[in-house]
């Protein structure tokens, strides 16, 4: 048995442990790791998620335990003080020496922290461990309050330009310096830089670059930030994000040799200078450099493995590293993949510029324009994974190379498909997995979906950047096999909703009949007439009433069926704002019908028991005294619920109740392909638990972020920020072009969650149709939601005015008589219905 | 349910003994079901109006025991009518009685007849 020592827990040496556990040589070895962090391996690229739920177990990387299960002994919170090459041991912080057979650093590296005076005061942090955030947000906590808080990032790099997002979604004005004359200029021209600073002007952050920081000012804590040039800037925080040095020190010791500016060197099979040592990760100098991207580090890992278990066919690390990547920034996208900045008399570039829609992307030819060498995008990155594609695997170019970044004129989309990509092309390189495979998968099977190739594969689960590619992959497979699954709704209507929807519009058809005999086949069934009615209701803002039969069993009695057969009332209590003598007039009605009540979690009040006879005399009684129907047993708008805002909360930064009052009024009466709920809250605190909703908007400085497509039950989703900050009114109108998108475009009982994760594109491609119009029906869709809301009547009010409609609510066709077969026992003061035995 | 549950028995047209007028074509609602009461017993009664069919069961459903197939959606599939009961979507065939979709037991059916503007609901005692 051979001993092999891990020293580091991070994301590449959790992915040598993962690769090991599942080596076919495995049982030869032993695996021992020491982890400095407390907490096992986490996922570090998508670090800033933890700012919008601080839970820490969602970055994790592997279920509690999985080390134990594939018997790797991990220790955590236990730094490595030395290591002797000669003795082949290293010594623990306890001084206990253990021998090893194998040693392999993955020791990762350490933000790099400028010597600028003042580092040491309170408020200055770096960006890069759970900790680090922990004690970001802490101190955001803290400063909030004050007038103006203000937070600084020092790097506009990657990681410096996802920290001050995550800073602005906590409601900061946010600053970000930089030394050199440009953002990201590793990645980025000037051209491309100045359009990705200008769209991230328009959001709300401050960019200062050429910003040489001499000191850091305040009196123990942080206040201001003082420029060599003789500026100043006034700050709470500064999130120093310059760049990261290799954490080399164990090697220096040990006499393995490190480049001049640090890092472990390596060569092409993660070798070091001393005999069984290797080094993976950000530590590793190989090629005179270090990598800082997750890819390259799962490669070494890969590697340094392959090596030591001396497999046959091993292969060694590419003499070029791929440093081509793809960041998502608030409200725009930003891409460089090989020689983004080629620039010689064998290069020829071609540039597209809109300067109206921030747009920037170059891709550089060979002279002879066969090649394509590298690029950059900026404000729509869509193009990035099938440039990258071409590019990494030198396949040939369209004749009009320009057709790549202007999409194709002859009508016939993008000139390269992703079946048109070789076998070998690595589809996720963070994973290693070519198409071959994943075609293989879904040749034989084993596979269908992009759940279950990266269920199968591992896909698509690293940093998430191929998943757009994995999707379009399997679409475009499927549809190849002429295996596309059409989700039409019954026998009846062999169509899918928004094909019916149309069908329905462009014939005028009005009643369920009528489409059957127009569009349908035989009869109709209890699949397809709930959403018909639900067509009818979003399309001519139809009541439940005029075609009770063909709704779905609540909508039909106006009511939510329980488990004996009766009814809860609901009345609509916008806002979850109600008088003390709306309260009292509800109480006497519960009272009187021996009502169980109860408050329901949309912050309104749900009175059970009634029966059906009974329905229409308690909501005279409810109209009388100012409710009207609260559509809780309808696949429509429910609540907006709010948290009390800024009238009485003293962190409150706008009135929330107010405008979740104003929401829900609206969109009240709103009938959708599934419920909607949403939220409104007053600060970042988020008490309405807005981002649970379908759609959630939480007020910061400057208005309002809007949140969409969330929600709580089974698979809970935070809601993806579609805006912000933005005022009442825009997010009113993108709300409405969103809605009116999701009514027309979803299949029956999807709720905005499960679309949007269907929409081809996701949230960036929501954005481009609520934002950019990028399907030109913006004002079609605002048309028609001014149109609904404007036809809104309370259907209770319908029901029971009109004697026609009122007769439906009868327990027996040929008697007065209330059903008798009801029972109940008491509960807690109110009564219950009988158990189910 | 703690009281004894009302008998249900399908019941064929050529047994019934007692053609019961359960009330005018109008007091039903068209392409949806009501529920009448004939004694102790609660029967659904169906207006497949686009077909001109009406057929009739328990209203009992035979899952939860309670009293709510009346008030289910109906509809047909490959030619058999059917209700779906409103708690929790258990097809019933108007036909047989049978469980179209599950283990339940089937439920009574009764046949129905149209006489004048009245609807009659067969029963054999």
């Amino acid at each position: 048995m051979e001993k092999i020592i891990l020293i580091g827990n991070g994301m590449v040496g959790h992915k040598f442990c993962e690769l090991f556990s599942k080596h076919p040589a495995r049982q030869g070895y032993e695996l021992l790791v020491f982890g400095e962090e407390h907490r096992p391996a986490y996922d570090r690229v998508h670090l800033s998620e933890y700012f919008a739920n601080r839970d820490a177990e969602l970055l994790s990387l592997s279920p509690s335990g999985w080390y134990a299960e594939q018997g790797i002994d991990l220790r955590t919170g236990s730094p490595v003080v030395g290591v002797d090459p000669s003795a082949k041991t290293v010594t623990t912080s306890a001084g206990v020496s253990i021998a090893y057979d194998h040693l392999v650093l993955a020791t990762g590296s350490t933000p790099f922290v400028p010597p600028i005076p003042g580092r040491e005061k309170k408020g200055v942090f770096v960006y890069r461990t759970i900790e680090d955030l922990d004690a970001i947000l802490d101190h955001a906590e803290t400063i909030k309050t004050r007038p103006n808080a203000s937070a600084t990032v020092m790097g506009g790099g990657l990681l410096g330009l996802e920290a001050a997002k995550a800073v602005m979604d906590m409601g900061l004005q946010s600053h970000v310096i930089e030394f050199a004359p440009r953002l990201m200029p590793r990645q980025l021209d000037d051209k491309g830089a100045e359009v990705l600073r200008d769209t991230l002007v328009d959001l709300g952050l401050s960019i200062h670059c050429q910003k040489n920081t001499a000191n850091i000012g305040g009196n123990g804590s942080i206040t201001h930030l003082e420029f060599a040039d003789d500026t100043k800037l006034d700050t709470d925080m500064l999130i120093i994000s310059a760049g990261i040095r290799p954490r080399d020190e164990l090697a220096r010791q040990a006499g393995i040799e490190v480049g001049p500016r640090g890092g472990i060197v390596a060569d092409n099979l993660l070798r070091t200078s001393a005999e069984s040592i290797y080094v993976i990760g950000e530590a590793a100098l190989y090629q005179q450099n270090i990598y800082g991207l997750v890819a390259p580090g799962y490669e070494m890992a890969r590697v340094a493995l392959a090596t030591i278990m001396q497999d046959a066919g091993a292969k060694a690390m590419p003499d070029a590293i791929d440093m081509s990547t793809k960041l998502k920034l608030i409200g725009t996208d930003v891409a460089s993949f090989g020689d983004a900045f080629a620039d010689s008399e064998e290069v020829r570039a071609i540039v597209y510029h809109d300067e109206v829609a921030k747009t920037y992307k170059r891709i550089n030819l060979s002279s002879d324009g066969k090649t394509l060498l590298g690029g950059i995008l900026v404000g729509d990155a869509s193009d990035y994974n099938m440039l990258h594609q071409i590019y990494a695997n030198g396949m040939p170019l369209p004749p009009n190379p320009e057709d790549l970044i202007l999409g194709s004129r002859g009508g016939e989309g993008m000139a390269t498909s992703v079946l048109d990509l070789p076998d070998a092309a690595i589809i996720c390189s963070c994973e290693n997995v070519d198409k071959g495979s994943l075609c293989g998968l879904l040749d034989d099977g084993s596979a269908s979906s992009v759940a279950e190739l990266s269920a199968c594969t591992k896909a698509g689960s690293g940093c998430g950047g191929c998943k757009p590619i994995l999707t379009d992959l399997v679409d475009r497979y499927l549809k190849s096999q002429g295996k596309v699954v059409r989700n039409v709704i019954c026998e009846h209507f062999p169509y899918t909703r928004q094909e019916l929807r149309d069908l329905i519009v462009i014939k005028g058809i009005r009643t369920f009949d009528e489409a059957l005999d127009l569009v349908g086949n035989g009869h109709g069934c209890e699949k397809c007439k709930p959403p018909l009615a639900s067509l009818f209701a979003t399309i001519y803002m139809e009541t439940a009433n005029p075609q009770a039969v063909i709704q779905d069993t609540n909508d039909r009695f106006l009511a939510n069926i329980q488990r004996n057969g009766t009814y809860s009332v609901v009345p609509r209590v916008a806002g979850g704002e109600i008088t003390p003598a709306m309260l009292i007039a509800m109480g006497k009605v519960a009272e009187k019908y021996d009502l169980y009540t109860k408050i329901t979690g949309g912050q309104r009040i749900d009175m059970f028991g009634a029966r059906l006879e009974e329905l229409p005399f308690i909501w005279e009684e409810l109209i009388a005294a100012g409710f009207e129907s609260g559509h809780a047993y309808g696949k429509s708008l429910r609540t907006v619920k709010s948290c009390v805002g800024s009238t009485w909360c003293r962190y409150g930064m706008d009135e929330a109740v107010g405008f979740a009052i104003e929401l829900e009024n609206r969109y009240k009466g709103l009938r959708s392909p599934h419920k909607l709920k949403g939220g409104v809250s007053g600060c970042i605190r988020e008490c309405a638990e807005a981002r649970g909703k379908d759609f959630g908007l939480i007020a910061v400085e400057g208005g309002y972020n809007l949140y969409v497509c969330g929600n709580g039950g089974a698979r809970p989703r935070h809601a993806e920020l579609l805006a912000g900050p933005i005022d009442r009114q825009t997010a009113v109108l993108y709300l409405d072009r969103m809605l009116i998108f999701y009514l027309r475009t979803a299949a029956p009982l999807v709720r905005t969650a499960a679309w949007l994760e269907g929409l081809e594109g996701g949230i960036d491609y929501l954005k481009s149709v609520v934002i950019d119009d990028a399907l030109g029906l913006n004002a079609e869709f605002e048309e028609e939601m001014n149109r609904l809301v404007a036809s809104y009547r309370c259907e209770w009010k319908e029901a029971v005015e009109t004697p026609a409609l009122r007769s439906r609510f009868q327990t027996f066709v040929n008697s007065e008589a209330a059903d008798d077969s009801l029972e109940y026992v008491g509960m807690r003061g109110q009564k219950m219905p009988t158990p189910w035995s | 349910m703690t009281t004894s549950l009302p008998d249900y028995q399908t019941v064929l047209a050529e047994d019934v003994t007692n053609w019961f007028r359960a009330g005018r074509i109008a007091q039903f609602p068209p392409g949806a079901g009501a529920t009448i009461l004939y004694g102790d017993r609660q029967i659904a009664v169906f207006y497949f109006a686009r077909q001109n069919k009406w057929y009739a069961c328990q209203n009992l459903c035979p899952h939860k025991l309670e009293n709510v197939l009346g008030r289910g959606l109906i509809g047909e599939q490959d030619g058999v009518p059917r209700v779906a009961c409103p708690l929790h979507k258990k097809t019933f065939s108007l036909q047989t009685g049978e469980n179209l979709n599950g283990e339940c037991p089937p439920v009574a059916v009764y046949p129905v007849r149209i006489e004048d503007d009245y609807v009659y609901v067969g029963f054999a005692d």
